[in-house]
C-alpha cells in the first residue's frame, strides 16, 4: 500500500449570464413616506446576497444610507420581469438594472429637493448620510426624508425610477459560427493538493489555493462565503456524489440523503482565497459575480490532481475510490507523473 | 381515533396542543403550537433541518411522535434569542458568514448549542462530530465550525 501525492492545477474563463433571446432584468425603484426607498425586484436572493448587494447598489445609487433602502425580491406578481437567478448573472444584469431606476428616482428626489430649497437640481448633492446640500454650501440642505415627504405631500411628484438592463440575444454568423454572447468573463486559477491510496482508492483532499477575478468584490465577505461554499460543492462533484453511479445504469441510485454521498463536517478541506479586483466596464461598480464557478474549477484540478498522484486519466464523474482502484488495475499500478519531494 | 392532549414546556413558556395519532414532533410544533423555527427537510431523519432539544438532548423532531414530549421540554431555535438579544450562537453565525439559504441554519443553531450546553469548550473536531447529522448545501462547513467555535470564545484559526 502506498499513499500517492498529487497537485493538480485548473484555469477557468467564466462568461456572466446567458444568450437565450436575450437577458434582461428590470427594477423599479420609489420611495415611501418615511423617505426610506423600497428596490422591487423580481430576482431571487438563494442565500448568495443578491438581496445585500443590490440593496448596497441603490443606496449608493441614491445617495442615501444603505439601512433606508429595502429590497422587495421574489414575487413575480409584484416586481418587474427578470430572466432569474443563474447563469451567475445576478449581481451584473440586476445590479445594472437597479443603477439605472435609482438614478432616474434620485433625479427627481433632487428635484423636489431643489424645490423646497430654491435651488437648481444641478447644484445639489447628497452626502450618503441622508442629506440633500447645494454643493459647497452643506448649510442649505434638506433631508431626503423631507424632500420624499414634500415630493409626496405638497408637489405632488412620485419619487420613482424603472430601469432595465438588457443584453440583446447574440446571433451566430452561419458562416463563422462567430457570436458575442456575453460583455464579461470572470476568471480564476485553482490548484488542489491530495493524496491517494492505491489500495483502498481512498482520495484525501490536503487544502485548495485559488485566485479569483470577479471584478470589483462589491461585499467582500459574500463573495468569500460564496467561494468557499463553491468550492466545497465542487469537491463533491468530483469526488462524492452522484444520482446515476453506474450510469446509464440505473442501479444502486441514492434514493435519499443517506445514500447520496457528500463530504460532511468532517471532512472540510483548507482553501486559501485571493480575490483579485478588475472592475468590468459595463459592470455594476464594477462587479461581475462569482456565482456558478465557485465550484467549476474545482472538478478539474482534482482530476489533474490524481493524473499528477497516480498517472491515471479519470474521465467520469465523480471519481470514486471503485473508478480509481479500476483505472490504477487497468493502468498496471500507480505510475506517478513526477515524484514529488517532501 | 381520537385527539391527544400534550402538555410541553416550549422554549420557557407552558404549552398545550391536541396532537393526532402518529403525528411527529416536528408537524406539531408547526401546525400545532405555530412554532416555525424548526424546518421540514427530508422527514426522514437525515438532514438535520428539524433538531429540536427535548430535555436538553438534540433530537430530529420528525421522527419523533408528538404525544411521547408530553411533561417533556422542549428547545428550540424560535426561543434561542432573549427578547431582541441574540443568542452567542446566533451572533456568531451572523458575524461568520455561516448561512446562505438559512435552510439548515435552525437545525445546526440547536445541534450546536447541545454540544455547547454539555461542553462550552469544544475542539474542532467535537464540533464537526457535533453538528455531522446535519447537512448544508451553501457554506461548505468550514464557517460553521468556525461560527461555533467563535461563539465560545475560542480562537478561529485562518
Amino acid at each position: 500500500m502506498t499513499i500517492h501525492k498529487g497537485r493538480g492545477f485548473a484555469c477557468i474563463n467564466y462568461p456572466i449570464g446567458m444568450n437565450l433571446g436575450g437577458d434582461p432584468s428590470q427594477a423599479l425603484v420609489h420611495s415611501n413616506p418615511d423617505g426610506k426607498f423600497t428596490v422591487a425586484l423580481s430576482a431571487i436572493d438563494l442565500g448568495q446576497g443578491m438581496k445585500s448587494v443590490t440593496r448596497q447598489i441603490a443606496a449608493e445609487t441614491l445617495g442615501v444610507p444603505v439601512e433606508d433602502v429595502y429590497v422587495d425580491t421574489a414575487d413575480s406578481d409584484t416586481g418587474p420581469h427578470d430572466m432569474g437567478s443563474f447563469a451567475s448573472r445576478g449581481t451584473h444584469r440586476v445590479g445594472n438594472a437597479v443603477i439605472r431606476a435609482a438614478e432616474e428616482a434620485r433625479g427627481v428626489m433632487l428635484e423636489a429637493a431643489a424645490e423646497e430649497l430654491e435651488v437648481d437640481a444641478g447644484d445639489l448633492v447628497t452626502d450618503g448620510r441622508g442629506n440633500i446640500h447645494v454643493r459647497g454650501a452643506p448649510s442649505r440642505s434638506i433631508t431626503t426624508m423631507a424632500a420624499s415627504q414634500a415630493a409626496q405631500f405638497k408637489q405632488g411628484r412620485t419619487i420613482a425610477g424603472r430601469g432595465i438592463f438588457l443584453i440583446p440575444l447574440s446571433e451566430v454568423d452561419p458562416e463563422t459560427g462567430e457570436m458575442t454572447p456575453v460583455s464579461c468573463f470572470a476568471h480564476a486559477g485553482l490548484v488542489v493538493d491530495l493524496t491517494v491510496d492505491d489500495e483502498t482508492g481512498e482520495v484525501e483532499v490536503l487544502q485548495i489555493n485559488s485566485a479569483y477575478e470577479v471584478g470589483r468584490a462589491l461585499n467582500p465577505r459574500l463573495v468569500e462565503q460564496q467561494l468557499i461554499g463553491g468550492a466545497w460543492m465542487g469537491l463533491s462533484h468530483a469526488l462524492w456524489e452522484t444520482t446515476e453511479p453506474y450510469y446509464p445504469n440505473r442501479d444502486h441510485g441514492p434514493v435519499d440523503f443517506v445514500n447520496y454521498l457528500m463530504p460532511g463536517p468532517g471532512e472540510v478541506t483548507p482553501h486559501n482565497i485571493a480575490v483579485l479586483e478588475r472592475p468590468a466596464e459595463d459592470a455594476p461598480f464594477g462587479g461581475k459575480g462569482p456565482g456558478e464557478m465557485c465550484a467549476n474549477p474545482v472538478l478539474p484540478a482534482v482530476a489533474n490532481a490524481l493524473y499528477n498522484a497516480v498517472g491515471v486519466r479519470f474521465d467520469e464523474l465523480p471519481i470514486t475510490p471503485e473508478k480509481i482502484l479500476r483505472g490504477l488495475r487497468a493502468n498496471g499500478g500507480a505510475r506517478p507523473q513526477a515524484v514529488r519531494q517532501g | 381515533m381520537g385527539k391527544t392532549p400534550v402538555t410541553l414546556t416550549l422554549n420557557k413558556a407552558e404549552r398545550a396542543g391536541f396532537t393526532d395519532p402518529g403525528e411527529n414532533l416536528l408537524n406539531f410544533l408547526r401546525r400545532g403550537l405555530g412554532d416555525l423555527s424548526p424546518k421540514y427537510g427530508c422527514g426522514q431523519g437525515t438532514c438535520g433541518a428539524c433538531t429540536v432539544l427535548i430535555d436538553g438532548e438534540p433530537q430530529l423532531s420528525c421522527l419523533v411522535l408528538a404525544e411521547t414530549v408530553s411533561g417533556k421540554t422542549v428547545n428550540t431555535t424560535g426561543g434561542l434569542a432573549d427578547g431582541a438579544q441574540l443568542h452567542a450562537l446566533q451572533t456568531a453565525f451572523m458575524d461568520g458568514f455561516a448561512a446562505q439559504c438559512g435552510y439548515c441554519t435552525p437545525g445546526m443553531l440547536m445541534a450546536a448549542k447541545a454540544l455547547l450546553d454539555r461542553n462550552p469548550r469544544p475542539s474542532r473536531d467535537e464540533i464537526a462530530e457535533a453538528i455531522s447529522g446535519n447537512l448544508c448545501r451553501c457554506t461548505g462547513y468550514a464557517p460553521i465550525i468556525d461560527a461555533i467555535l467563535a461563539a465560545t470564545g475560542q480562537q478561529v484559526q485562518g
